[in-house]
């Protein structure tokens, strides 16, 4: 069966300068292996070296594109037309300098030496590092390793945005901040250490707390962003700022021995949506806060994100788009999935229905702190101020613990009962209904949900300590150690 | 000189050359795109067409099928062919990335217009190899 097929003028050089051919084939890819074998100057201009349709390359059966049709499989019948219409495309170089790239003084091209002898960074790589403005967002556990070797690396303009304050807890693994840092903004603490170890660089502090409102604005002037957040509303947040401004996402997370990085929302590569595009529901990840994290891997994840930065901005080797690279610390295993742009994605897809930043906290599920402060006289809250009046009152309160063992050995209140939250559908019949019960865990997420759970069974007297144990070592036995 | 000989010539006459000028300014800082239509080596009629790339347009173009058949069609209502296309590149030499060499057709003229601050400068003109392998650049001139 012939089938006619329309040639666009630049291949009719390659057809006897036929505007029209006929091959044969029952299918799409067997009509054009005809045709390439009968004109096979049309090869190589329209497959690639993989033996591939170049995507430039437009075939449309009648007037469908073979793409919505069942692409190299769609079937031929008689008295179809196909045409070849090509797409034609370029532009202007996107990895070429800037015209004005900054010198190099010369103390700087002795600090860079180890640089400027590696041809793939070489004087312009350099040149381009100075010029870069990268911004990372969060001074902790990932913002750290980020920032030291962003700032060692001469990254000309280096933001950090945190509204954060040093803590004890913070110094396992935040290497930014010393212990004569406690109490100092983390903006404070970061900006002496950053100038401190490379006064080439414009370390520029952004006192804020991350939001709808003011990520646009902050993102704007900076090349990259360098996601070091801990918590998903932010994440989603930092994901569709980069997306709408077509700025690259450096992307890294961390939890327990376990962490994921890549680099997200470049033109050509998936974005954080493409491959998560919900949050998982509230509560059911853990946050470092209440799942722990080993202090060395947020330097390895952070590191690993300085490393895809640098890259982006000299321009060298393979960057680690479309790649999701998952760090096991306690096996020493890397694993990489494959990750694509998502056609469908609400983003960064063809069609997307998320052009403007949204409410993130509402979006992933989770109260602000505002509507999660306790009301005066709540009946199912209990401050730690008030617990403590009604046990001197001699109340009898049946206190209930659902943190984990190795929580419950470093602190807790006297009295208590251990039932960790992961127990408690099993264990909750130990419970007397009748008992006016309080839960209780570090800050009050978990012991929410256990209460939640003991009033679906029928427990009507169940108080849940706002604050947890820390806010019962703040405000009222100060002797324990917190963590 | 042999060299010279093979050297493929592009005629664009004042009013064409203007007009390929005035769409580069129009657009910029995107970049512009727009069809040659004419016979021969002689261009006597430019299509200016959407840039519909989703790349972003300060550094890319892209013509889509649908632009591309009314092109074709144009040439065909003009009694001419199409000989090629041009675009312009914004603060960028007017000289071709990969990126035009990977999406280039075979014997279309490919115009770049350099426009520098909203001012178009250089016009060069290119030809795809026949093995894809590079462009070699023609030759404009306005006869």
């Amino acid at each position: 069966m012939a089938t006619k097929i329309l040639i666009p003028t630049p291949l009719r050089p390659f057809t006897d300068k036929k505007d029209a051919v006929e091959a044969n084939g029952t299918t799409v890819g067997e009509l054009l292996a005809d045709l390439t074998t009968k004109h096979s100057g049309l090869k190589a201009h329209l497959y690639n070296q993989e033996g591939k349709l170049r995507s430039f390359v437009n075939i449309y059966v009648n007037d469908e594109d073979i793409r919505y049709l069942q692409k190299e499989q769609t079937p031929i019948t008689s008295g179809d037309t196909v045409s070849i219409i090509p797409s034609v495309a370029g532009g202007a170089p996107t990895a070429e300098a800037p015209a004005t790239l900054p010198e190099l003084t010369k103390d700087e091209i002795k600090r860079y030496s180890r640089h400027l002898i590696l041809p793939e960074v070489g004087m312009e790589g350099q040149r381009k590092l100075k010029a870069a403005k990268v911004l990372c967002i969060g001074a902790g556990g990932l913002g750290s390793p980020v920032a030291m070797y962003l700032a060692a690396a001469g990254v000309g303009t280096i933001g950090i945005v945190d509204f954060d304050v040093v803590d004890f807890s913070n110094l396992q693994r935040q290497i930014l901040h010393s212990t004569n840092d406690v109490g100092k903004p983390k903006l404070q603490s970061a900006k002496e250490k950053l100038v401190a170890m490379n006064p080439h660089v414009n370390v520029v502090t952004h006192n804020a707390a991350l939001s709808s409102e003011n990520a646009l604005e902050l993102f704007e002037p900076y090349d990259i962003i360098v996601d070091g957040t801990d918590n998903f509303p932010t994440r989603y947040l930092v994901n569709d700022a980069c997306v709408i401004l077509g700025k690259p996402n450096a992307y890294g997370s961390i939890f327990r021995f376990e962490g994921q990085a890549s680099v997200f929302a470049t033109k050509e590569g998936p974005c954080y949506r493409c491959l998560y595009p919900e949050p998982p529901p509230p509560g059911l990840v853990p946050s470092c806060a209440e799942g722990g994290v080993l202090g060395v891997l947020p330097g390895i994840i952070g590191c690993i994100q300085a490393n895809e930065t640098l890259k982006l901005i000299i321009g060298a080797g393979e960057p680690l788009i479309g790649r999701f690279l998952i760090f096991d610390a306690l096996r020493m295993k890397f694993r990489e999935l494959k990750l694509r742009k998502d056609p469908d994605c609400p983003v960064c897809g063809t069609h997307p229905t998320v052009t403007k930043l949204i409410d993130y906290e509402q979006f992933c599920g989770v109260q602000s702190s505002t509507q999660e402060a306790p009301m005066s006289g709540s009946t199912t809250e209990i401050s730690a101020v008030d617990l403590k009046k009604r046990l001197d009152r001699g109340d009898v309160l049946k206190i209930v613990d659902v943190r984990e063992p190795h929580e419950y050995e470093i602190n807790r209140i006297k009295g208590s009962t251990l039932i960790p939250l992961g127990d408690i559908p099993k264990r909750y019949v130990e419970l007397d209904p009748s008992d006016e019960i309080v839960v209780q865990c570090k800050v009050g997420g978990r012991s929410a949900k256990a209460a939640d759970f003991l009033r679906s069974k029928g427990f009507t007297k169940v108080l849940n300590l706002t604050g947890g144990i820390l806010d019962w070592i703040d405000k009222v036995d100060p002797s324990q150690p917190k963590y | 000189m042999p060299e010279t000989a093979n050297v493929q010539t592009l005629r664009v006459d004042s009013t064409i050359d203007g007009e390929i000028r005035r769409h580069g300014e129009e657009t910029y800082p995107h970049e512009c795109c727009g069809a040659l239509i004419g016979s021969g080596n002689r261009v006597t009629a430019t299509v200016a067409l959407p840039n519909t790339t989703e790349e972003g347009p300060r550094r890319r173009f892209m013509v889509r099928p649908s632009d591309y058949r009314l092109a074709e069609q144009k040439a065909t209502e003009l009694g001419g062919e199409l000989l090629g296309f041009y675009h312009s590149h914004p603060d960028h030499p007017a000289r071709p990335s990969q990126y035009d060499l990977d999406h280039a057709w075979p014997t279309f003229a490919y115009i770049i217009v350099a426009v520098a601050n909203g001012k178009s400068a250089a016009m060069t003109v290119w030809y795809l190899k026949e093995d894809r392998s590079s462009f070699e650049e023609g030759e404009l001139n306005g006869n």
